[in-house]
């Protein structure tokens, strides 16, 4: 009995010592500046930036407002730019997933052997600086590159006006699924590895030609790896800034841009505060509504 | 004519022939056992009638016709795999009207096959479960049904009881021989367990290195082996060299190197003067006083070796006079432990003229 408290009394310890420091971690660089933000969201821009102080004088409190979230649905244009976000992201995002299933696929039923290299190919742009491929993808699409004169030759013999493919909406989907594609691979390789070959055996064995066997076995037990996928490219993309301002044309602006401007630029804060929540809030709710719907008829461990 | 039709089958992987001239004819309605050791070719063969391996030579034939270019989709051929293969992500009645689907048969059809197969292996309370949530037997009847339901011309067992308790494993046994009697579909089964397969099949072929050793049924092929592998495979079985001295119009007259001679029945192909194996039962032999076995053709004297106490019966094991030691079965009829004999009791061994085997070499 006595042993037996000791022993919990230990495990107690050593889970604390494990969870301890990430839980730390999260607590102070997540959940505080979160509360910061929210407060922040409420309270009145600072003349020069930052915030305006809480209190006019001794008596009155006068910096707490709903302002900024009024401000934000009084005009369509930033919940049009939350809903182009939200169109890019959701192309990315799918580009991507048609993309990487037929190659994890792939990856997946390949001999053993081979997979790890395979994987490391599809894991090899991480080891390149970011900003370097978005530069290098800003000279590709160029129009002195030789792929927009080819374009622009291939329209022009049908007629058509030319175009222009840097700073375009096209520019930043190009280079978005670039960024984003081994983010897909992962985990939909993950899920199709373990897939057992035993059960497409069962399936052809009772009557299940391959199309069917992809639709009715291995694309149903891929759905929590599509889901993971979908979930790392969606959540990253809709924030994204960089591709957009990098490639993008004036009206490709994202949320991403405008929260990155009320804060360096604009030097309104609260309204950036705003954003950034009401941005949470929108890619929680996505999430929800996935979850919801990929969990029905799906009841298996 | 046989329903399936194995003609001259060989299967190679390299140098290696995992199925070798094999020749099989396998008739409608019969519960046909491929039964040997792993690595005998048994699942290879398998895996050719199911379309999943194809041969290098031979043909395989289902009511005549060449499956050669019949993908095993369209194959009237289903499985039931020795892990089952149950879909993880479909309900126990959508993984049985799983092959319905696929055969585009209409909804008031799938239905009522359904309802009837569920009701056939007992789970019509399970049809919304899901395979994790049921335990092995219930697996493996899902798998039964699922296999049966579109009713194939032949259906396929691959070690299918073999992940299942003892216990269960027997309850499993009696419940596939009635529903084979049920819907008297063909079943070919496949397994290394020699008990399950004397207990559920009609005919068994034995397999010993790609090849087929012997096709009886089960009390000939345990009775009558025809060598010393299917022998040996199947059962306990006594072996001692053995030369053949005379053989009269009924009986054969086997000379044994320090016991002397023994009577066996006549057998086909057996000359004076062939070498081999006398090949008994331990059930057949017989062990006691001198007066017990005096009525019978064949007795020696002997020395209680050791004993083996199993419950239901005890195995004596018995040394000859040349040394030998033969075991002898006696079911425990009486309660309580019951030993006849003391180890190193002198007894006499003894069997009926009409037992045991002569084998060739």
């Amino acid at each position: 009995m006595n042993d037996g408290r000791k022993q919990s009394h230990a495990t107690r310890l050593t889970r604390w010592l494990v969870g301890g420091p990430p839980l730390l971690f999260l607590l102070l660089l997540v959940a505080v500046p979160g509360a910061i933000m929210v407060l922040a969201s409420f309270r009145y821009p600072g003349e020069f930036g930052g915030l305006a102080p809480l209190f006019a004088d001794a008596q009155t409190l006068h910096g707490v407002t709903t302002e900024t979230y009024r401000f934000f649905f009084s005009d369509f244009i930033y919940t049009e730019v939350f809903l182009k976000s939200f169109g890019m992201a959701l192309a990315t995002t799918l580009i991507c997933l048609v993309m990487a299933y037929p190659l994890a696929m792939l990856i997946a039923r390949s001999p053993k052997r081979n997979r790890n290299l395979m994987m490391l190919l599809v894991i090899l742009p991480f080891t390149s600086n970011f900003l370097i491929g978005i530069y290098a993808w800003m000279i590709i699409l160029g129009p002195q590159a030789a792929l927009n004169h080819a374009i622009n030759a291939l329209l022009g013999a049908f007629g058509a006006a030319p175009v222009q493919l840097l700073f375009s909406p096209f520019a930043v989907l190009i280079v978005m699924v670039y960024v984003y594609l081994p983010f897909m691979v992962l985990p939909l390789y993950t899920n199709l590895e373990k897939h057992d070959p035993l059960l497409l055996d069962a399936a052809q064995d009772l009557g299940a030609n391959a199309w069917q066997r992809f639709w009715r076995v291995t694309f149903p037990l891929s759905r929590p790896g599509i889901f993971a996928g979908c979930a790392l490219v969606f959540i990253p993309a809709i924030g994204m800034f960089l591709v957009p301002e990098l490639v993008g044309g004036t009206g490709d602006i994202m949320i991403g841009n405008l929260i990155k401007e009320q804060f360096l630029a604009t030097r309104d804060w609260p309204f950036g505060s705003t954003l950034a929540i009401l941005l949470t809030l929108a890619v929680l709710l996505v999430l929800w509504i996935v979850a919801k719907l990929s969990a029905r008829g799906g009841r298996y461990a | 004519m046989a329903l399936l039709e194995l003609r001259n089958v060989t299967r190679r992987f390299g140098d290696f022939a995992a199925v070798d001239d094999v020749s099989l004819s396998i008739e409608a309605g019969e519960f046909f056992t491929l039964l040997g050791p792993s690595g005998s070719g048994k699942t290879t063969i398998l895996r050719m009638i199911a379309g999943f391996d194809f041969p290098d030579a031979g043909q395989i034939l289902l009511d005549g016709k060449d499956l050669a270019d019949t993908p095993a989709e369209k194959r009237p051929i289903h499985t039931v795999f020795q892990s089952y293969a149950l879909f993880p992500h479909l309900s126990v009645a959508d993984n049985i009207s799983f092959p319905l689907r696929m055969a585009r048969r209409d909804p008031a059809e799938i239905r009522k096959r359904l309802t009837a197969a569920l009701e056939q292996v007992r789970l019509s309370g399970k049809a919304d479960r899901y395979p994790h949530e049921l335990s092995g037997g219930q697996q493996q009847r899902v798998a039964l049904a699922r296999a049966l339901v579109n009713r194939p011309r032949l259906l396929l067992l691959d070690e299918s009881l073999g992940a299942l308790d003892a216990k269960l494993r027997e309850e499993m046994q009696v419940e596939l021989i009635n529903l084979q009697r049920e819907v008297g579909i063909t079943f070919v089964f496949v397994t290394h367990a020699q008990v399950e397969a004397l207990a559920l099949s009609h005919r068994i072929a034995v397999m010993n290195q790609g090849r087929v050793e012997q096709v009886d049924e089960p009390a000939r092929l345990y009775g009558f082996p025809r060598n010393r592998f299917v022998a040996d495979f199947i059962g306990h079985i006594n072996m001692m060299e053995a030369q053949v001295a005379a053989a009269g119009h009924s009986h054969l007259h086997l000379a044994v190197a320090g016991l002397g001679e023994i009577v066996t029945p006549l057998q086909k192909d057996v000359a004076v003067g062939d070498k081999g194996v006398f090949a008994i039962r331990p059930e057949q032999v017989r062990i006691g006083l001198q007066a017990d076995l005096a009525e019978l053709k064949n007795h020696f004297p002997g020395e209680v070796h050791s004993l083996l106490y199993q419950g239901d019966v005890s195995v004596y094991r018995v040394r000859l006079p040349n040394g030998k030691v033969v075991e002898a079965l006696l079911p425990n009829a009486a309660p309580g432990r019951a030993e006849l004999f003391r180890m190193g009791a002198v007894i006499k061994v003894g069997w009926r003229h009409d037992a045991g085997v002569f084998l060739h070499e």
